[in-house]
């Protein structure tokens, strides 16, 4: 099942942010990620794909529209993981992937959520969190924990705002990998807000460039990142250097 | 575990609660006297069954009730400090008393002091109508809710004041003594009817633990798993407003033990509110009930008013835990 947005316009009380933007199909097991400079609109197009901000359009993922759907029957399909850290919470890692699991129905019965959420743990590698109290991790921790909560729930589209800001650089990479590995296993797509483009290149298989609301260009990381788009849409003078198995290099020399 | 635990204190508290007081009977004595009535003398039997029961039974109502509406609030509103006291649900309460003790605006057939808590609770509600109604036009301004409620504080508050400034000697004395909170106007019917809306507002809490339990991830976290929490929170705020209303209309401003008992339940079982309104429930009709027995004995041969008591045990209290939980962590 492949997901596309068509037309989609997002605006707060008295401004648009996102006029009439429409992307590129993205098929069954992508991973993709949208960057852009700040105020470029990528975290409200990503609340408006999981429905949490009110937008016009279409938004479809295979015969499902999306937009259509009650909070609690998009739920089953989209799953969304904001910037914000929760603070001062008295609860437990696995309570809170409990929580995520049990807030509103999902396919299977609440009697094995415990296991459920425990996999899931397992998963992003914090099993040894699972018994630890939320409001005594470090923000690295809290991000991975909500990871958990938010692929616990099978989603097939998972939407991931900025989920590295707190990692140090191995856990970066462990969580890209995550995200990578989660498309592929589950069938799904996943679509990140990254600010590193080098990061953003590694992980994803299609990059959206966002700029003032609207698509800059999309396609694949070589495509996409280039010295032109980092001149015209970050201002700044840059080269784009290829490094084999697919990585790319980006080197700053001079702001515009 | 902890719950048991609770429940027990709450029962233990209960009974405390029933055998101290002015009249000074012993315990044996009025265990014998709820067993069997028919030893009793007439006097006796009017204490026990007409005052200290109801008194007693009503603490613990209005205990549970306060604190399952603060628990709730604290999370729907996601402020730690919010509770039916501190948004002004209780100064809201104190401010229509104030008008029908005051004023004497009275209605036909109905008896002053049922007028009182009438107009009590119709403010009480009305406050909380009000908070609600600014949650839904405010698309999720949760901080400007509570803001709004420290507004409707001072602003009952001083209304409140502006009667007081007006009124008698007499009318005077009897607002003061209705704004400190005081169990002492119990009556079964009123037991009763506290009853009632506890037990038809508590299922519900208890449906919604799940969700709520979710929104403390916050808003954003809650509905991508699937929980309308606009919904949510206007049918909580709804329980709320019953649970409060009622229970200040009884017995008056009661602070403190919305405030403090959710906080206990939280330092003792977290807050998958599942275990943590029923724990919010159990502390906060413990609480109330010590404070009760306290009212009673600690100046003998005078009943303080409990509002005074609950602050005076509420406060070392809630230091303590947080004392002890700064420790921990």
């Amino acid at each position: 099942m492949s997901l596309s947005v068509q037309n989609l316009t997002v605006g707060y009380r008295d401004r648009t942010v996102i006029n009439g933007l429409s992307l590129a199909p993205i098929a069954a097991g992508q991973v993709v990620s949208l960057v852009g400079p700040n105020g470029a609109g990528k975290s409200t197009l990503l609340r408006a794909i999981a429905g949490l901000t009110p937008a016009r359009g279409d938004v479809r993922l295979g015969d499902l529209n999306l937009g259509a759907m009650s909070i609690s029957e998009r739920a089953r399909h989209v799953a969304y993981m904001p910037q914000t850290l929760p603070q001062d919470v008295a609860l437990t890692v696995l309570e809170t992937v409990i929580a995520a699991l049990e807030a509103s129905p999902v396919a299977g019965s609440h009697a094995h959520s415990a296991d459920q959420a425990m996999q899931a743990l397992v998963k992003v590698g914090a099993a040894e969190l699972a018994s630890r109290r939320l409001d005594r991790l470090s923000g690295g921790q809290r991000q991975i924990a909500g990871l958990a909560q938010a692929m616990v729930r099978r989603p097939k589209v998972l939407l991931l705002d900025e989920p590295t800001s707190a990692l140090d650089l191995r856990h970066q990479l462990d969580v890209l990998t995550l995200a990578r590995t989660y498309a592929r296993e589950n069938d799904a797509v996943v679509i990140m807000v990254l600010h590193d483009l080098q990061s953003a290149a590694r992980a994803s298989d299609h990059i959206v460039v966002l700029s003032d609301g609207a698509v800059k260009i999309e396609g694949a990381p070589q495509q996409a990142i280039t010295p032109e788009v980092l001149a015209d849409v970050w201002q700044v003078q840059a080269r784009v250097e290829n490094c084999g198995r697919g990585l790319i290099q980006v080197m700053v020399d001079a702001v515009l | 575990m902890v719950l048991l635990a609770l429940a027990v204190g709450c029962v233990a508290a209960l009974a405390l609660d029933v055998m101290v007081g002015p009249s000074s009977m012993s315990p044996w004595r009025i265990l014998e006297g709820l067993v069997r009535p028919s030893v009793l003398s007439p006097s006796e039997t009017a204490i026990i069954w007409q005052i200290r029961l109801p008194y007693a039974l009503m603490a613990i109502m209005v205990g549970a009730a306060l604190s399952l509406a603060g628990a709730e609030m604290q999370t729907v509103l996601n402020n730690p400090l919010a509770s039916p006291f501190t948004l002004g649900v209780s100064a809201a309460a104190a401010f229509g008393a104030s008008l029908s003790i005051v004023l004497g605006l009275g209605l036909p057939f109905v008896s002053n002091d049922t007028l009182t808590t009438i107009n009590a609770f119709v403010f009480a509600f009305g406050s909380v109508l009000a908070l609600q109604a600014l949650a839904r036009a405010q698309r999720g301004g949760v901080q400007s809710i509570v803001l709004f409620g420290i507004a409707l504080v001072f602003a009952f508050n001083a209304l409140t004041a502006l009667v007081q400034y007006v009124s008698s000697q007499e009318a005077l004395q009897q607002l003061v003594f209705w704004t400190m909170g005081s169990l002492s106007r119990s009556t079964w019917r009123s037991v009763a009817f506290m009853a009632v809306v506890i037990i038809l507002t508590t299922p519900f809490s208890v449906l919604a633990a799940r969700a709520l339990t979710a929104l403390r991830l916050g808003e954003d976290r809650a509905m991508s798993f699937g929980v309308n929490v606009g919904r949510l929170r206007f049918l909580s705020l709804l329980r709320v407003s019953l649970l409060s209303a009622t229970a200040v209309a009884f017995v008056g401003v009661v602070g403190f033990v919305g405030l403090v008992a959710p906080h206990i339940a939280r330092l003792l079982v977290g807050e998958d509110h599942r275990v943590f309104l029923p724990a919010s429930i159990l502390s906060g009709a413990l609480l109330m009930s010590l404070a009760s027995a306290a009212s009673k004995t600690l100046v003998p041969g005078a009943l303080l008013p409990v509002g005074i008591v609950t602050a005076v045990i509420g406060v070392p209290v809630f230091l303590l835990l947080i004392f002890r939980n700064g420790a921990k962590g």
